[in-house]
Formats: structure tokens, sequence, C-alpha cells
């Protein structure tokens, strides 16, 4: 059972310069109160995120659309957990996994076969449940002998395909995506795109954030408009998508 | 296909298998790997145990093990509280993409730490043997006064990597701090060498001697002394309060820094 509710949750997003980043800046200006007109924190506050309210309930799958910088990632980043909201609350049930970079942990001087259980223990798959399906990840990679060599040896299509490959065996309760992930050659292609089809529509929530508007009408029933941090338009992903891609 | 659900345990393993993976990457690419840390250890040790038993006409025999195991243990020490201060940073791109709890990164500094002290380690038998000598039975101590090391750098390692994400230029306050600790503390020296009670009592204000003293003292055939064993309580106890204070203050903060 999924489920995910934003109560008037707000965002900020500290931005720091070198100036900030100063432990000695920072003590000189604490022993220099009211001596220093001029405050030179250069600490610059963005407001990724205003008062968002949205429930998600279980067979929701949402598409997130906005210009750039609207707050899409942040959001994502939010519904992942990685982000504490700065205001108000944010609930989340069930366990989610994120698609967003799926070569994160790959170590490049370590074998194909050792960042298998890196990138699954990353994604909390204990060990034994991982050698038990480590022949069905290689199989699919198609990386053959390749398996046992540095992955600092492979193509970068190679790379993708054993990131790919690793990161979609979780089934996890809320599916985060950022754009569909399209990897490798035609043949591979067709493999991947069957396999995240089938992990999206096993997940409860997906919540997929993306500038294509086929992709959302064809895998999503509700889209939330973002624009500067706020959410202008929440509904019928034909209705909006017609409004936002004209 | 699977669904997790991830334990604490899983966590606990998690660190423990990225700290393999990361003493792994040192042996790549080179047959002795992380050996050569061990080698560069005791050539160092030779080569200052010799310049200083020399300068300062003290015996070999007791010196140049003393300097040999105090070289390992501040190795340990300082790596833990340098490595601390990058602890989160280095961890950036996982921290802002999986909720993982953070006291795996710090974990996994811990268990590296420990295999790199192992490999290290092998220098010092080899060292006692050249002199005739071997491990006492007194060496088991070490196990405790370890666990007690490693509990209060965990703490010491928390702030620092909390604070060093919020503020970079802490750690290269933190490095040079260590640095003069290195000179501070009796490691290329012996305690015996200070020559009048004022010095003596300066020593004991400094908390690296104490560590240090847990750590050396059983595998050169002494007991550490009491106040040792005590003073390193009390610093474990109030840098885990002001750790969990800072931890429980700022950790929804962390993931915004990075």
């Amino acid at each position: 059972m999924a489920y995910i509710k934003f109560n008037n949750a707000s965002i900020d997003i500290p931005v720091f310069n070198a100036n900030s980043r100063s432990l000695k800046n920072k003590i000189i200006r604490v022993a220099s109160i009211g001596k220093l007109g001029n405050d030179t924190s250069g600490h610059i506050i963005v407001k990724a995120l205003k008062n968002l309210n949205f429930e998600l309930k279980n067979g929701d799958k949402l598409g997130l659309i906005g210009s750039n910088g609207a707050g899409k990632s942040t959001l994502l980043r939010a519904i992942s957990g990685v982000y504490p909201p700065t205001k108000g609350k944010v609930m989340i049930q069930g366990n989610v996994a994120s698609l967003i970079d799926i070569s994160l942990g790959i170590d490049p001087e370590a074998t194909g076969r050792e960042n298998i259980f890196l990138r699954g223990a990353l994604l909390g798959i204990m060990k034994e449940k991982m050698k038990e399906m480590i022949d069905e990840i290689i199989e699919f990679s198609d990386l053959n002998e390749f398996i046992d060599m540095p992955v600092r040896t492979y193509s970068s299509g190679m790379h993708l395909r054993l990131a790919f490959s690793v990161s979609t065996i979780i089934n996890p309760e809320v599916l985060i995506m950022d754009e569909w992930l399209s990897v490798g050659d035609e043949n591979f292609k067709n493999k991947a795109d069957t396999r995240l089809s089938k992990l999206v529509k096993s997940t409860d929530i997906l919540v997929i954030a993306s500038h294509s508007s086929e992709l959302i009408k064809k895998n999503c029933n509700r889209v939330i408009w973002l624009e500067n941090g706020e959410i202008k338009m929440d509904g019928n992903p034909n209705e909006i998508c017609s409004l936002y891609f004209q | 296909m699977v669904k997790s659900k991830p334990s604490f345990f899983h966590f606990t393993s998690l660190a423990f298998q990225l700290a393999l993976f990361d003493t792994r990457g040192l042996y790549r690419r080179s047959i002795i790997g992380p050996f050569w840390l061990t080698i560069s250890m005791g050539v160092t040790a030779a080569t200052l145990g010799f310049v200083f038993g020399t300068l300062f006409n003290a015996p070999m025999e007791i010196l140049l093990p003393s300097i040999t195991a105090g070289l390992i243990f501040w190795g340990f020490i300082s790596n833990c509280i340098n490595e601390g201060c990058s602890c989160f940073i280095q961890s950036e791109a996982i921290i802002k993409q999986l909720p993982i709890p953070y006291f795996v990164h710090l974990m996994r500094l811990c268990w590296r730490q420990l295999f790199i002290l192992g490999h290290n380690f092998l220098v010092l038998p080899l060292v006692l043997f050249f002199f005739g000598k071997s491990l006492s039975l007194l060496s088991f101590l070490l196990i405790p006064a370890l666990i007690l090391v490693i509990l209060c750098l965990s703490a010491v390692a928390l702030v620092l990597a909390i604070v060093c994400a919020r503020y970079r230029d802490l750690t290269q306050i933190v490095a040079s701090i260590m640095q003069v600790s290195f000179y501070l503390t009796p490691i290329i020296w012996l305690p015996s060498m200070v020559p009048n009670r004022a010095g003596v009592n300066l020593l004991e204000l400094n908390p690296f001697f104490h560590f240090l003293e847990l750590l050396r003292a059983p595998l050169l055939g002494t007991i550490p002394g009491m106040t040792s064993w005590i003073i390193v309580i009390l610093i474990t106890l109030v840098c885990w309060g002001i750790a969990i204070f800072i931890f429980f203050r700022f950790r929804n903060r962390l993931a915004y820094w990075m």
C-alpha cells in the first residue's frame, strides 16, 4: 500500500558561494557584528517548491511537466525522501526507488560483476538474493564475457546496459523517473522498453518528469504542471498536455 | 523481481561491502596493492627510528618499536579524523539520490580505515622480531582499546562530517591541526625524553597521547595507565553527546548542503 501526501510543503535550497562556505569568514562575521554594515554572507536561498498540496494513492501514475527550473527535479528528490521539506509536511508510505541516475555507484575500476553487487546493495538487495539473480541480470545486459572486465573498458552503451539491467530488477511500490530511459542499440532498446513498461505497470505509484507529451499521455493518468515551484495545474493528462504543449 | 525492504542489518552490511570495495580498489592494477602502504610505513619507521635514535642517543630496541606502533596507530587516528571531514561530501552523489541513512557513510569510513590498519599492522611483529621480541598476551588488550578508540573517533568524525559539509574550509583547518598534533604527540619521540615534570603534565592534556597510549602500550608489553582509559572514556561520552545533538539538529539540512 503506497501513499504520498504533500501538506503545504515548501523546499528552500540554500546556494552557497565561497564566502558562505568558509568557517573563517563566519567567525569574523559573528565577531564583528554591527561593525561592518554590509552583509557579505552571499547566502542566496532559492525557493524551489512553494506550498505544495497533493495526494497520491495506489494506482496514481503522475506526470510532472514544467519548464527547466520549475522544480521538477526537486520534487522528485522530495518524493524519494532525500530532501526533507523545509516547511510543511511530506508523508511517504511504501518503499521508493528512483531511476533518475542509474549509473550511480558504478565504480569504473571494478568489473561488471562486482558492480552488479555494489549497485544492488545500494538499491537494498542483499548479497544472497543478488547471487540468485545475477545470471539473469548478466544475460539481460548482453555483456557476455565483458562482465568480468573492468567497467572502464566498456563503451558508453555497454555501461548504460549494465546500469539499466541492475537498476530495473527492483519492484518498488513507488517508482520515480526523470524521462524515459532509452538505452543501447535497437535490439536492446526493445527489450529494455518491455522491461521498463512492465516495471511501470506493476508499481503502485509512478512519478515521472518529462518533456514529452506522448510519454505522459501513454503512461500517466494524472499530470501536475509546475511553474516557479508552484502547482499551476493538476488534473487529467490530455487536458493539461494540450494546454502545456501548444 | 524483488520486493526490498532494507533493514538495519542490510545497511550495516552495505557499509561493510562499500568499505570492502574501497579497499579492493587499492589492489587494482597493482599486485601488492595496499601493501605499498605497509612498505612505506616500514621504511618511514625505520628511517625515523634511525635518525632520532642517533640524535637523541636513545636505545634503538625501545625507540624503533615505539615509533613503528606509533606511526601505525597515528595513521589510523589521523585518517579517521581527516577523512571524517570529507565523509559526507564524498558521498554527495549517493546522499542526493538515495535516502540511505547517514550512519552508513560513517561506518564505511571506519571499516575502510580498519582494513588499512590491518595491512599496516603487519610491520610491527616484523620490527619486534628484528629485536628478538614478540607480541605478548597483553596484546589482547588492544581489542577493547581499539573498540573504545573507534567509538570515540566515529563521534568526532560524525561531528566533522556534518560541520565540514556546511563549512568546507574546516577540512584544511583540521588537516593543519592534525599535522601539528603529530609533533606534539609522542610518536617519533618517547615520553621519557621530556626533560621536566611540567612537560609531562602538558602531555597529559593531549587527548591523542591517551588514544595512542591505549593502543600502543599493550603491544609493547605494558598495561595502559588507568588515567588514559578514564580520559578516553570521558572524551568518548562527551563527543557522542555533541555528535548526537548536532546530528539531530541538522540532519534535515544535510542534503541541502551538498
